[in-house]
């Protein structure tokens, strides 16, 4: 499989939170080949299942990959000199210092393509000179008359970011929604990479809804699908201009593999022994109090689930030029298939009882 | 699908690097005009000859370049630090993409993520010095030649159209530049018609100064993309001009009063012909009649502009529309332009 011709397919639907109706058919068709049962369910999470060669009753292992992006809302649509415009508002944590001259897409009565717009600094009101542009003062120009605009867009209309996915130096790439459709890619890659293996488990591969907004995916699809374990795969901060602290990961160093509170110690071991296993080089990331990802809601579904947080380094997250290493999608992907290979029927038990071990610096 | 208006601005020619888009419009106009030659600035200058029946030497210019970005350092991480080679607000820069160099290295512009940002800095306007380019190098090492200080880096923006109207980079002044070439294509007018497209407009009007000297005309007409602020506003913005209402004439700007003569006859032209046209609100902003205006003794010039929407972004927009007018104006001002119109008794 190609990762670039994956990454595109992925980035370059547009799919905010709560209209994943426009991706779900995407990631089926690329997940049906390697599976035995895929849905959408009740929130538009996308479901499927590949069964494991153990005896039934098998565990069931769940791998969350959001496939939501963050994006805009119309709340108002404003005429100027008999043009239309669309005011809007943000669907997640869109940064809206890099909202300005970007391309949209507006999910209307029909797909609509347009840009973001704003009044010089020198023609708006002093005490907004200096700031960043906010939603107040932003249109969406969709080069139309408000007739036209009118007939086609109503308050409430999904607007998505548009951009292509474009390669850089090396394997590295840049477009937009990279967070989280790089996890989709390497979710994919995982089933792929388990064609040719046995595994005892089955494996339950959920493309989850909503996560920029409230994470309802990651609380609902491992209440349906009860799974013994769970990883969820989202991307992290990679090392660059503006984000070179602590935390932060160089891009193209491999799957992050995260401790803290949404994590369950003995997941993360079992992810570094297969990134032992592949002589493949990882990173730990810490999160101190919630990991801000899909982990969050499978940690505590039902009875709680043993869960993994593995993450992608991504330079500048939530714009349209976030940029990744395609090795490292790659990597997580096989990194992936090669846990769920070592999954026996001992595993739970095995995790939990290493909870009542002393535990060695 | 405008072809021309595709070719010319996903071209790339940054002020003072123009080299691209002049060996385009060269191929463009090449099979339509009796001479042509590149001058000392870089002024891509052409000659058709007219059908001999007036005595007048006629300049129409538009500027090629367009305004972009120079590299001038390389940090050890293998990004970039860069100025800007026209006006920018920075808030244009923000989580764009950009090509570099002359092999078009693709680059982004991105900050550090609003998930780690205070408050405060999520409320202010980060400036070009704290931006990098990023072309995804690993560090100092890797970038290996591929961008040097001093190369120059534009927009990247496939040009599509929207019905009526048409969305892109550098239609400041591709617009101006595609209409020029238009007009070369007409037949042939009753004077020498020259053509300039000029350098450096974006850095201070530098090559239509010497262009005009050179060439030498008895008037002068100048095709510009000009900014439209017709978004959604109680208040006055002047000067101004709105997308779709036909070209823009201007009357003053922030550094030139048209030839009344030529704008009276523009207009005129206008209304006799159909052709729907707006006055742009007198105010600031300045084009190369500026400097073709005070060229040698003196040069008759006026100003038609095809009105633009987020000018100086990767995301403008013009009206096809308009863009025809200024096309249809700017012929019919230049078969009326008799010697009795600009003469001074």
């Amino acid at each position: 499989m190609d990762t670039f011709k994956l990454l595109k397919t992925l980035t370059e639907t547009g799919a905010p939170s709560g209209y994943e109706e426009q991706i779900a058919p995407v990631v089926q068709e690329l997940w049906e080949p390697f599976v035995d049962t895929i849905s959408v369910d009740r929130v538009g999470s996308l479901i499927a299942v590949k069964n494991g060669r153990a005896s039934e009753p098998r565990p069931r292992l769940l791998l969350a990959a959001h496939m939501d992006e963050i994006g805009l809302m119309v709340t108002q649509i404003v005429e100027h000199n008999g043009n239309g415009f669309l005011r809007v508002t943000n669907v997640g944590g869109v940064d809206r210092r890099q909202v300005y001259a970007q391309l949209v897409t507006v999910h209307g009565r029909k797909e609509m393509h347009g840009v973001i717009g704003n009044l010089p600094p020198h023609l708006l009101p002093e005490d907004r000179r200096d700031k960043p542009y906010g939603y107040e003062d932003l249109v969406i120009d969709l080069g139309l008359s408000m007739a036209e605009v009118e007939a086609n867009v109503s308050i409430g209309d999904f607007v998505s970011f548009r951009q292509p996915l474009r390669k850089l130096q090396g394997k590295r790439v840049s477009g937009k929604a990279l967070d989280n459709r790089a996890s989709v890619a390497a979710v994919t890659i995982c089933l792929e990479y388990l064609q040719g293996r046995s595994h005892d488990w089955d494996v339950v591969a959920v493309a989850t809804a909503q996560e920029e907004t409230r994470l309802l995916g990651a609380f609902t699809s491992p209440f349906s699908q009860r799974p013994d374990a769970a990883v969820a795969l989202d991307v992290t901060f990679g090392k660059g201009p503006g984000a070179s602290d602590e935390n932060t990961f160089d891009l193209g160093s491999g799957p992050v593999l995260d401790i803290g509170p949404n994590v369950h110690p003995g997941i993360y071991k079992a992810l570094k022994d297969a990134a032992e296993s592949l002589e493949m080089s990882v990173s730990t990331g810490t999160h101190s109090r919630y990991s801000g990802t899909d982990a969050f809601g499978l940690q505590i579904a039902r009875d709680g689930i043993p869960t993994g947080l593995v993450g992608i380094p991504l330079r500048y997250m939530h714009t349209m030029v976030e940029s990744l290493d395609m090795k490292d999608v790659e990597r997580t992907g096989r990194l992936l298939g090669e846990f769920i290979t070592h999954l026996d029927a001992d595993f739970i038990a095995n995790i939990t009882a290493a909870m009542m071990e002393e535990e060695k610096a | 699908m405008n072809e021309l208006l595709k070719n010319l601005t996903e071209a790339v020619g940054v002020a003072s690097n123009e080299n691209e888009i002049r060996r385009l419009i060269r191929d463009l106009i090449v099979d339509h005009v009796d001479e042509w030659h590149i001058d000392a600035m870089g002024n891509l200058l052409a000659l058709k000859k007219g059908t001999g029946a007036s005595p007048l030497r006629v300049l129409v210019d538009a500027h090629m370049d367009e305004v972009g970005l120079m590299i001038t350092d390389v940090d050890s991480n293998g990004t970039f630090k860069f100025e800007g080679v026209g006006g920018f607000n920075d808030r244009t820069l923000l989580g764009k993409v950009v090509q570099v160099g002359p092999d078009k290295i693709i680059g982004v512009i991105g900050a550090r993520p609003v998930h780690l940002l205070k408050a405060d800095q999520r409320n202010s306007v980060v400036k070009m010095d704290a931006m990098r380019i990023d072309i995804g190098a690993k560090n100092k090492d890797a970038v290996n030649g591929k961008v040097k200080v001093g190369d120059y880096a534009a927009f990247v923006t496939e040009y599509e159209e929207l019905g009526k109207t048409a969305v892109g980079k550098a239609f400041d002044n591709r617009a101006g530049c595609a209409a020029l070439i238009e007009l070369l294509r007409a037949r042939p007018f009753p004077f020498d018609l020259y053509a300039s497209f000029s350098v450096q407009e974006e850095v201070g009007l530098r090559g239509a100064q010497v262009a005009a000297y050179g060439i030498n005309p008895d008037a002068a007409f100048v095709l510009e993309c000009t900014p439209a602020y017709d978004l959604p506003n109680e208040d006055d913005v002047s000067p101004n001009v709105a997308l779709g209402k036909g070209p823009a004439i201007y009357v003053m700007d922030g550094v030139t009063i048209q030839d009344p003569r030529l704008v009276a006859h523009v207009t005129r032209t206008a209304a006799a012909n159909g052709i729907p046209f707006q006055i742009r609100q007198p105010g600031g902003g300045g084009t190369n009649t500026a400097v073709i205006q005070r060229t040698r003794g003196g040069i008759p010039a006026a100003t038609i502009a095809v009105p633009g929407r987020h000018a100086h972004t990767p995301t403008m927009m013009i009206n096809l529309d308009d863009y025809a007018n200024v096309v249809k104006l700017a012929e019919a001002a230049l078969r009326g332009l008799t010697p009795q119109i600009i003469k001074r008794n």
